[in-house]
């Protein structure tokens, strides 16, 4: 590492006692033409966080559709038909429309800039064509749930994607197509933003772990996301032409699809679980006004998971006929995943070890993040050991394991990334009790929702039954019953963030007396970040100055 | 609803396997999830925030600790890779002498025949201690045959056949589900699996059986597409003879081998093309592709399998089992 100690000559955070600036970046223009035309990343900042918003919105929905149907074996609530659109429709609004953007557009966007000391990202105008892409696929998307939906799943597997599902099949994978490039500009932006945009003495191992985790994400972004793409245009013609590539009567073959599919489809999970790592860094450190423990290998960390993700696609086929010998080597790839996210775990609980721990809505989401990411975690490995695979694949095992990363703690990393940046975003306090109520409501809904399901799973309950045996109903109901619980408490922060906006204290520059240029300047910022360019001379959390090295 | 098992039935030779495997990952799982919890818990209560201007000492990173935390998970895991690679290969390698089933998926319906010839729909009746070979296809799309209480699944994949087998050890009815979300009934394309005693079987099959082995409706299919006029039985003929190649190895016109398995076979006929034996003519043979059903080209395959002695399929296979094992006990009775 370089140290050469540059001066510090940036001015000292400005004087505590909260004060809104009377210009920032939201009252800077007016009109709603300066929203939807505006290349300032704070604002495309908002825009995504109410696209997204919405898509949660849509995606839970369906959800709750999906279990109050399966409170009963009989599938009598609705027609099988309606429950496989349904489950469908929830996938694809949760995966393409909410978790694949979610904190790289939201947070990530907002910090990326700010954190490397920039005025904006590389390119303004591609950060906002981005979320145009978005919207365009968002059009596609909602044009399908209104055309009828969709049954194939948020996968799309062939041939009953291309040849024999009915439903607006094209709308769907032109949704995730034009998703997917909104996707692909937002990492290109965060990889040059953070190659050459850098404060100067911001060196990589001065960065911040948020932007170590961006930069390993936006590479599976950039690399990823085009091959599926190509994979989806391809079902698309032959869906449409008649191309034979993956329907056997064509002359295709319907395992290539799977294999195309997963390439991205594997790393797009990092693209979703890599980022909350990432949040979860930097709220440790805030939290425990500590320097993250072995901060080397946490950053590392991220780029070997990236690197890895993209050789291990293969788990999701170990039933499908592929050889043995490909199954194991997989397997055995998969099982190295494990290892950089263990240094993570292992590395916050050291940071905790002799801290300052405070208890704020963040820091619950953080403990929630931790113990939802260790069972997903965990019960990854079950999936990875070949010989329980064969019984557990697509069984509601599965479901329950990629619900505890991609959706117990990347949304507990958002939520807890998204309430320690929500004074920052906004210049305005929540209600910090409601935060931690909240927490410890979505923590204990999460549970009781998705826990059952690894018994039924091992039961041999497999997933998208419309109706299923008597014997499972038991545990579907406690399943039912948690995600009412879990509905609760997604409903909370979203009344508590909006009252915020109207009636909260004003925040001030560093309400949580964290470290980080994004506390150095006001609250909320002004349009161009900074008024003078930063100059960064110490490490990262640098709380106790002179520690660590 | 008040009846629940928390656990499945444990009802082949492979369940147990699993399921101690099963238990190991959930020890270690547990374990380090304590583990974790514990600390978490711990940490956060013994050093929680008390003096609001109390800034912690830092640390200093520690090399062996990091390696320590990361070597130890590696090498647990590579435990559960080995351990659970070895169960998946034996579940995946069929034994030698295994009673040949049959499955074909549709949507929305398993359809399962003897070698006798007896067709069963969304049912699948079996004798107990046997080991059994299932050779599956699919008329339209992915299916998965899943049977929960066996610990055993495969994909069915149209264009080719998969392969599993079990051992059932248990008498009782068990059920089979498909595991790939196939389309509108996808929940509705489950059966049983009727486990009996190997006398029981018999009399079931002798019951209800009627009719042709599916060998012989394979021979008469095999007739009445004129496939006969070129196979001869010896290699006099326009075409390969078919006597004594199944599971043996092939040689092919661009010097590769493969081994005449059912994929291969199956091939062979709907794809002439594809791999052409050595010392044959490109063009000899039009393509059967949408002449046969799935199920005329299993029978037309149980056909050919009858055509190879079944010492030289052992001989060939696996020469260490080759054992006076009644290899077709279940496949040519009258």
């Amino acid at each position: 590492m370089s140290a050469t100690a540059i001066p510090r000559v940036h001015t000292p955070p400005p004087p505590d006692p909260p004060v809104r600036p009377a210009k920032h970046y939201i009252n800077a223009t007016s009109g709603l033409a300066s929203w939807l035309l505006t290349v300032d990343h704070k604002r495309i900042t908002i825009l995504y966080l109410i696209s997204i918003t919405i898509f949660f919105a849509i995606g839970g929905f369906f959800a709750m559709l999906v279990r109050l149907e399966l409170i009963t074996p009989q599938g009598d609530l609705m027609t099988a038909e309606t429950y496989n659109r349904s489950f469908s429709m929830h996938g694809i609004a949760m995966v393409f429309f909410f978790l694949i953007p979610s904190i790289p557009a939201t947070l990530g966007n907002f910090l990326v800039p700010i954190m490397c000391g920039a005025r904006d990202l590389a390119f303004p105008k591609i950060n906002l064509l981005s979320w145009y892409c978005f919207i365009v696929g968002a059009v596609f998307a909602l044009a399908t749930a209104f055309m009828g939906g969709v049954d194939t799943g948020w996968t799309f597997y062939t041939p009953y994607s291309s040849t024999y599902a009915n439903g607006a099949v094209l709308t769907a994978i032109l949704g995730a197509f034009f998703a997917g490039f909104s996707s692909i500009l937002t990492g290109l932006n965060f990889i040059v933003t953070i190659h050459k945009m850098r404060a100067p003495g911001l060196t990589w191992f001065r960065m911040p772990l948020f932007l170590w985790a961006m930069y390993a994400t936006s590479i599976i972004q950039i690399l990823g996301t085009p091959v599926v793409a190509i994979t989806l245009i391809l079902v698309g013609l032959e869906r449409g032409l008649g191309f034979g590539f993956f329907d056997p009567k064509l002359g295709g073959d319907p395992i290539l699809m799977q294999h195309l599919f997963w390439f991205y489809s594997h790393p797009a999970v990092y693209v979703m679980i890599l980022p909350p790592l990432g949040v979860m860094s930097e709220l440790t450190a805030a939290f425990c006004r500590r320097r993250v423990y072995g901060y080397h290998f946490v950053a590392l960390s991220s780029v070997a998971i990236a690197v890895i993700s993209f050789i291990v696609w293969g788990h999701h086929l170990f039933t499908s006929g592929q050889s043995v010998y490909a199954g194991m080597v997989f397997s055995v790839l998969t099982f190295l995943v494990g290892i950089p996210s263990a240094i993570k775990v292992f590395n916050w609980m050291a940071t905790m070890f002799k801290a300052s721990i405070s208890f704020e809505a963040p820091m619950i989401y953080a403990f929630g993040f931790i113990g939802l990411f260790t069972i997903g975690g965990v019960t990854g490995l079950f999936l990875a050991t070949l010989g329980l695979d064969i019984h557990m694949h697509d069984t509601y095992f599965v479901v329950a394991h990629f619900h505890y990363i991609m959706v117990g703690s990347a949304i507990f990393s958002y939520m807890g990334g998204l309430h320690y940046w929500w004074p920052k975003i906004t210049g305005k306090l929540y209600n910090d009790t409601l935060g931690c109520i909240s927490a410890v409501l979505i923590f204990l809904g999460f549970n009781a929702t998705f826990f059952p399901q690894f018994i039924l799973g091992y039961m041999g309950m497999p997933r998208r039954y419309h109706a299923y045996p008597a014997e499972f109903q038991f545990l579907n109901i406690c399943s039912s019953l948690g995600a009412t619980l879990l509905a609760v408490g997604y409903v909370l922060p979203a009344i508590y963030f909006t009252w915020s906006l109207f009636k909260g204290k004003d925040a001030g520059p560093n309400p949580f007396k964290a470290k980080g240029l994004e506390w150095e300047i006001p609250s909320p910022p002004p349009t161009e970040n900074f008024t003078k360019v930063p100059v960064v001379n110490s490490e990262p959390y640098d709380y106790a100055p002179g520690a660590g090295h | 609803m008040w009846n629940f098992p928390l656990f499945p039935d444990a009802a082949s030779s492979m369940a147990g396997q699993v399921d101690a495997l099963y238990f190991f990952l959930v020890a270690v799982s547990l374990f380090f999830t304590v583990l974790i919890f514990a600390g978490c818990g711990y940490f956060a209560i013994k050093f929680k925030r008390v003096d609001e201007n109390f800034i912690p000492a830092g640390q200093k990173d520690n090399m062996v600790l990091e390696v320590v935390w990361s070597v130890i998970p590696f090498f647990i895991t590579l435990v559960m890779f080995a351990w659970g690679a070895v169960i998946f290969f034996r579940v995946y390698t069929p034994p030698e002498g295994a009673m040949e089933m049959y499955a074909v998926g549709k949507q929305w319906m398993w359809k399962t025949q003897h070698p006798e010839g007896h067709r069963e729909i969304n049912e699948l009746h079996v004798p107990v201690g046997r080991d059994i070979k299932m050779t599956m296809t699919t008329e339209d799309v992915i299916h998965s045959f899943f049977i929960p209480a066996f610990r055993v699944k495969k994909d069915v994949v149209p264009g080719k056949y998969t392969t599993m087998w079990f051992k059932p050890t248990k008498v009782g009815k068990y059920h089979l589900f498909c595991a790939e979300y196939c389309g509108n009934q996808h929940s509705g394309m489950i059966g049983s699996v009727h486990v009996m005693e190997p006398a029981d079987y018999e009399a079931w099959l002798a019951g209800v059986n009627r009719g042709e082995t599916m060998a012989q409706a394979g021979e008469r299919l095999f007739t009445r597409l004129g496939c006969a006029s070129c196979h001869q039985e010896d290699n006099k003929g326009r075409c390969p003879t078919l006597k004594d190649i199944y599971n043996k190895p092939v040689p092919l016109q661009n010097g590769q081998r493969v081994i005449a398995d059912e994929s291969y076979l199956r091939e062979s006929i709907l794809k002439p093309q594809a791999k052409i034996v050595a010392g044959y003519q490109n063009q000899e043979m039009p393509t059967f592709q949408g002449q046969v059903s799935e199920d005329g080209l299993l029978q037309i395959v149980a056909y050919i399998k009858t055509l190879t002695k079944p010492d030289a399929v052992a001989a060939v296979a696996a020469p260490a089992a080759a054992a006076p094992k009644p290899a077709t006990k279940g496949g040519n009775k009258k």
